[in-house]
């Protein structure tokens, strides 16, 4: 084996112009496909956190045909206090799980005593909404902070709607809500601050303490809509959901059906669509760097069986088999692959560093000058240099073939 | 004992619509150890006779026994195996791995034919070389050396595998007059010490006569066989 490396090596060596365009072109490809992932990945994950830690949370935990009837906020359908109860308990025991929230949602109507509109109220816990939802304070642009801001009789009135009222901080407003057994209630409250919304203009979630909401509504007990629930990894929340719906003994029926649904930030925001088709992205560019690399490699493999076809020939006369003939034409390959990818993965990671560097900001929503962080996987660095590795040696496997296959009497005769 | 022996060898070659009779109905028997020289014209089928004698190429008709073994009947892998072990080659151009040097030419067939351990190959390489008057250049890559040198250490690699017979399609066509005779006298050395048969071509009537055995080819028949040992 020492000795076909030897001889690949050197044959690569002996056309040092050509192997070096070859080898440059793949390591270009990987540096790109490098970048992009990086970059890609650090956009993504910024606008991932921004979701699920401003408003949505890494997973909901609702009452069975919860979420398929949202829009309406349906009171009858909020988890009972023993569900609550249950889920806390699961919650409790699962490691990866950082903070919880319960919340309570409504439809209510929003005054100023001149004008009114409507409002979806959320009731929260404020230090468990604040820990669960940590970007929460960044969406307060005017006013009290997170925990101070939901004391209660205090709300937190989205943008648009308090510039729509000239609401400002400090104003005196009033929400007016039906329960689930009809009743009207009202209750007045102090704008404590104006919330940001977290993907841009729209939303109409305001926030006001739990117990407040409980007032409005005339509960007793503990109803709740909603539990959001923060994961110590976003990237192993499939497995706390499991988690969850294991603990609570949920199996695909009673998912399905009534009891307790669980769902990740993927299945409850269109934003996933988007981080997908950057997932797709991702593997169309990965698909033009195995283009890039089989191309380059068939061309040069080509090109070294067509101008060696008399050392073929001399070397399959003395008596080397046919396979050890393909062998040498594939570790050839395999060489160009190899120093292409570890060059590549080293420019990749010199690129990726130089971008930390220059901390390049991008705005998403109403969050600015985020700071671009790309990072990149040790698994991403295998992964794209197995590809180019792999995909060079099979690039390399019909030049290789057909040397293999020459009669040594042709192959010496050749011109 | 005979090393090789054909009967009523032939091969024709058809090119679209013509048909080439490249050797016809040859018969002949070769002496182990044996220095022959094939002689003849351009064309009259010298370098066909050699290939198939060396299992490069297969007859049209008639039979062929190298070393005892029926070589008509070998696959490609079988064939290749039987020159590995059996045949060394002398080519005219010397066919030397550009990117190899001297010493690693010698070796490669040892290497990547015979996978030889390194130490025999080594000491192995070394007494070839020696042999050969070339010790002092083994670190050479052909390029450097000159054509006289190159076909030294071709000689040397045909005769490392330690084979029955060694084929030399004209070997010294590419030298001039001094350096063949140098070549050929090296050839017939080695046949002396190592007792290797030597069979070659040539159309060089001025060292046709350093062969033992000298067999004339004309329009692909063997004319005649003359020598010591015909």
């Amino acid at each position: 084996m020492r000795n076909l490396f030897k001889i690949a090596l050197r044959n690569l060596r002996r056309f040092k112009r050509r192997s070096a365009l070859t080898i440059s072109l793949i390591a270009f490809g990987v540096l790109f496909v490098l970048v992009f992932v990086a970059v890609t990945a650090s956009i993504k994950d910024f606008m991932i956190a921004q979701i699920t830690d401003s408003y949505l949370g890494a997973l909901q935990i609702h009452r069975g045909g919860y979420v398929a009837s949202i829009e309406s906020l349906p009171l009858n359908l909020n988890l009972t206090p023993a569900a609550v109860s249950q889920i806390e308990k699961t919650l409790a025991g699962i490691q990866e799980i950082e903070a919880y929230s319960e919340r309570i949602k409504f439809g209510a109507l929003f005054s100023n005593f001149t004008e009114t509109t409507n409002i979806r109220i959320n009731g929260v816990y404020p230090e468990k909404e604040c820990a669960a939802l940590p970007q929460m304070l960044s969406r307060i642009s005017e006013g009290e902070k997170c925990v101070r801001a939901l004391e209660k009789g205090k709300i937190l009135v989205p943008k648009l709607l308090a510039q729509g009222f000239g609401a400002k901080v400090g104003d005196t407003v009033v929400v007016v809500a039906t329960n689930k057994d009809g009743s009207v209630n009202g209750k007045t409250f102090l704008v404590s601050g104006i919330l940001e919304s977290a993907t841009g203009p729209g939303g109409r979630d305001g926030y006001i303490n739990f117990d407040d909401a409980k007032e409005i509504l005339r509960i007793s007990g503990k109803d709740v809509s909603e539990i959001v629930v923060r994961v110590k990894s976003l990237a192993r929340v499939e497995e706390v959901a499991q988690s969850i719906r294991d603990g609570l003994g949920l199996g695909e029926k009673k998912q399905k059906g009534g009891g307790i649904e669980v769902h990740t930030w993927s299945q409850l925001s269109p934003f996933a669509n988007i981080a997908n088709m950057i997932d797709l992205m991702t593997l169309f560019i990965k698909l033009m760097l195995i283009a890039i690399v089989l191309i380059s490699i068939l061309n040069v493999m080509i090109m070294a069986v067509y101008e060696r076809v008399r050392e073929i020939g001399t070397i399959a006369a003395i008596g080397t088999l046919p396979s050890k003939i393909l062998s040498l034409f594939l570790v050839e390959g395999f060489c160009l692959g190899l120093t292409g990818a570890i060059v590549g993965v080293c420019f990749g990671l010199g690129v990726i560093f130089a971008l930390n560097l220059s901390k390049i900001t991008f705005n998403f929503g109403q969050a600015t000058g985020l700071v671009l962080a790309p990072t990149i996987a040790p698994m991403e660095l295998v992964t794209a240099s197995l590809m180019v590795i792999i995909v060079s040696v099979l690039a390399s496997l019909q030049p290789a073939y057909k040397a293999s296959r020459m009669e040594p009497i042709d192959a010496l005769r050749h011109i | 004992m005979s090393l090789i022996a054909a009967q009523n060898l032939s091969k024709t070659y058809a090119t679209d619509s013509v048909e080439v009779k490249a050797v016809q109905s040859v018969s002949f028997e070769i002496k182990a150890g044996s220095f022959l020289c094939f002689v003849g014209p351009s064309g009259s089928g010298k370098t066909t006779l050699l290939n198939l004698i060396g299992c490069l190429d297969k007859p049209s008709n008639g039979s062929l026994e190298v070393a005892g073994v029926d070589v008509l009947h070998l696959d490609r892998k079988a064939a290749a195996a039987f020159r590995g072990e059996n045949i060394g080659f002398v080519f005219q151009s010397f066919n030397l791995m550009p990117v190899l040097t001297a010493f690693e030419n010698i070796e490669y067939p040892l290497v990547m034919v015979q996978n030889k351990p390194p130490e025999s190959r080594r000491a192995r390489v070394l007494e070839l070389l020696e042999a050969v008057g070339m010790s002092d250049q083994k670190s050479k890559f052909p390029e450097q050396l000159s054509g006289g040198q190159k076909q030294r250490i071709a000689i040397a690699r045909a005769l490392v595998t330690q084979p029955k017979l060694v084929l030399a399609d004209e070997p010294t066509a590419n030298l001039d007059h001094e350096t063949a005779y140098t070549i050929i006298r090296l050839m017939k050395k080695m046949r002396d010490d190592l007792n290797t048969t030597f069979i070659f071509s040539t159309h060089d009537t001025r060292i046709i006569g350093e062969a033992e055995i000298v067999c004339t080819l004309e329009d692909g028949k063997l004319v005649r066989c003359e020598g010591t040992h015909a």
